[in-house]
């Protein structure tokens, strides 16, 4: 079995950042960037998958910028087997172009299953993975808790509003990855070494021939207003009178 | 194409309150897009409900009541929700960005080729175009945006509306019979996190607690004080990954997302996960050991100290200040 994990590469969001100047663009340039947390999930679980016996194979995928190398050598090291890195400026894709290039990818490399992560902890869309499912007509078990793979069918536990749920797909399918599906392993320093060897193939949105037209645009970016900052009670004294005469709750 | 249509949130028939905030998001795109408001229900066995919704300001509501939908499943979902949307007139196609309403709108979104946009914030209207406001990088950011596509399909951020109030008008409801078409997904169980406290999203008053109240007896005593106020408890990823209390208890980026009058935060260090699932709360009470703890940088009034000296304190002059 074939499992195809996706990478996206992340900013660090506590770094301080800057917009350029008509504010369109948040500037990155500088931060440090590293895996998507839920994709470090996604490439655990393939992982584990393997391990188990289930898997033979696992692809990571990453559609972003030249240095997002740095990133799929992290799959790598974790353990995934083989890397594709579609270059492309971050900046004029949307959540549907990701998707539509991925379907491409999923053609040529024809996965049992796909592993994302639930969102991106950039701009937290929570969409690509579903689009992708929508445009392949596969089903999809989104905010993964569990995973079980019997019988060509993928049982998954899914974190939903109010409690859980459990869903039972045909392969091939899509699941993604919530907080608590795993731990991700840290690379460890032979893993580094072998990922250096592992495959990295690089291509382009055009080879992929896809057409750069997004469904949605960013107009801008703004800054969100500020909450003032408040004051520092003495005692619990002091904070009953505050909640009794200014908040009114009690 | 100028409707605007809300799919509402319901458990089994039972509609979630969130689903009127986002009446208010549709009423004011509607204002713009220059149509009308129309709820589509989707489900089994939904006449009470239809009629619930029929007492608001809308223009219809459209039942689809079918034993397929009996049990939700992402494809069964969304290909109804396409069918309604296509017979509506829809432009802008909504639900509440719930972790269903996440799960089924891009969907959505692909059979009516369709822009997407998640857990819109605001509508509004510059030169003529349409454009929503959503929260980026842990809500450190704003990001304006505009979909280039006829159709546009949205999850909306139910605490930036206020709740739409019915008006007893009585909206024709209308059945509803779109194809239904799987993806060959099984519906093997559901189960609820039953709970006799208000849920998350609808509590007035919050009592969350961090990996600082150290054990389950730490986080009782934080529900006890919770029901001084009749209000809910929420936690950090660190407070229930240690088991001190329910996931569905999180609050935060990968938790619910809440804006509650009032919000304590006991024994939480303000990590931006956690605060972009609060900061829009109307008064934030912060109480920490640490007073460089990032979570005064929000808090309208902050208390230094141990938790388990003060809240016993605080949980005696509440209830005595209550009467
Ligand atoms: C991808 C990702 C998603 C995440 N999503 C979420 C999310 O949705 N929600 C979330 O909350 N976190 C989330 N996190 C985790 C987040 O980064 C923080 O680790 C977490 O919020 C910290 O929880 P905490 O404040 O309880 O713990 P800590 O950061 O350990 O803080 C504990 C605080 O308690 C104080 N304290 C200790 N003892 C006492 C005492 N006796 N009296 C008073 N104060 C005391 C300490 O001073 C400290 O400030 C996420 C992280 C990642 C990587
Ligand atoms: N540029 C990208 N390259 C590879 N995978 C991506 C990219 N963007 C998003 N994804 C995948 O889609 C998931 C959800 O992202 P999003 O829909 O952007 O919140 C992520 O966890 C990734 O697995």
């Amino acid at each position: 079995m074939k499992i195809l994990t996706t990478v996206r590469r992340v900013p660090d969001l506590d770094a301080r950042f800057s917009l350029n100047g008509d504010k369109t663009e948040i500037d990155t340039e500088a931060l440090d960037h590293k895996v998507n947390y839920f994709d470090e999930v996604a490439v655990e679980e393939a992982i584990r998958l393997k391990e188990k016996g289930v898997a033979d194979e696992i692809v990571s995928v990453c559609i972003g910028s030249g240095n997002a190398t740095k990133e799929l050598r992290t799959a790598l090291a974790m353990g995934a087997d083989r890397a594709i890195l579609v270059e492309a400026d971050e900046k004029t894709l949307d959540p549907y172009l990701v998707a539509a290039i991925l379907a491409k990818l999923v053609e040529k490399e024809q996965p049992d299953l796909i592993i994302m992560g639930k969102l991106g902890v950039d701009f937290e869309n929570t969409q690509v993975p579903q689009l992708l499912a929508g445009m392949l007509g596969w089903p999809q078990a989104t905010f993964a808790y569990s995973t079980e793979i019997c019988d060509s069918k993928v049982t998954v536990g899914r974190e939903v509003d109010g409690g859980t749920s459990t869903f039972r797909l045909p392969l091939p399918a899509i699941v993604t990855a919530d907080l608590r599906l795993n731990e991700p392993r840290f690379p460890s320093l032979p893993g580094i070494m072998k990922a250096k060897r592992k495959p990295l193939d690089t291509m382009t949105i055009e080879d992929l021939g896809v057409a750069l037209e997004p469904r949605v645009k960013t107009v801008r970016f703004e800054m969100p207003p500020e909450r003032e900052a408040g004051v520092i009670v003495a005692d619990v004294a002091e904070l009953i009178q505050k909640l009794r005469d200014e908040v009114k709750a009690i | 194409m100028s409707n605007v249509l809300v799919i509402a949130e319901h458990e089994h028939g039972h509609l979630r309150k969130v689903n009127w905030s986002v009446l208010s998001f549709a009423k004011k795109a509607a204002a713009i897009t220059g149509g009308e408001v129309i709820v589509a229900l989707l489900g089994a066995g939904l006449g009470d409900a239809a009629k619930q919704v029929a007492q608001f300001d809308v223009a219809k509501v459209i039942v689809v009541d079918d034993s397929t939908l009996e049990n939700y499943l992402t494809g069964e979902f969304a290909s109804a929700v396409a069918g309604v949307a296509e017979n509506a007139d829809a432009r802008i196609v909504c639900t509440v960005a719930s972790l269903r309403g996440k799960d089924f709108m891009p969907r959505v979104a692909v059979k009516l080729e369709a822009g997407m946009i998640s857990d819109v914030m605001d509508v509004m209207e510059e030169d003529d175009e349409l454009l929503f406001k959503r929260p980026v990088w842990s809500g450190k950011l704003t990001e304006v945006l505009q979909a280039t596509t006829d159709i546009i399909c949205a999850t909306v951020r139910h605490t930036e509306f206020d709740a739409m109030e019915p008006t007893g008008a009585g909206a024709e409801i209308e059945a509803g019979s779109p194809d239904i078409e799987g993806d060959g997904a099984e519906f093997v169980s559901f189960d609820a996190i039953i709970s006799e406290r208000p849920e998350l999203s609808d509590a007035n008053v919050i009592i969350a607690g961090g990996r600082g109240m150290k054990s389950r007896e730490g986080f009782a005593q934080l529900e006890a004080f919770a029901d001084l106020f009749g209000g809910a408890v929420g936690a950090t990823r660190a407070a229930v990954d240690s088991g001190m209390c329910p996931n569905d208890w999180q609050i935060g980026q990968t938790g619910k997302v809440v804006a509650p009058d009032l919000y304590f935060a006991i024994a939480i260090s303000g990590a931006i996960q956690h605060l972009a699932g609060m900061k829009g709360s109307k008064t934030i009470i912060a109480i920490n050991k640490d007073p460089e703890a990032p979570i005064f940088q929000v808090a309208d009034y902050g208390l230094v100290g141990d938790a388990f000296k003060i809240l016993p304190e605080l949980h005696a002059a509440v209830k005595a200040a209550k009467g």
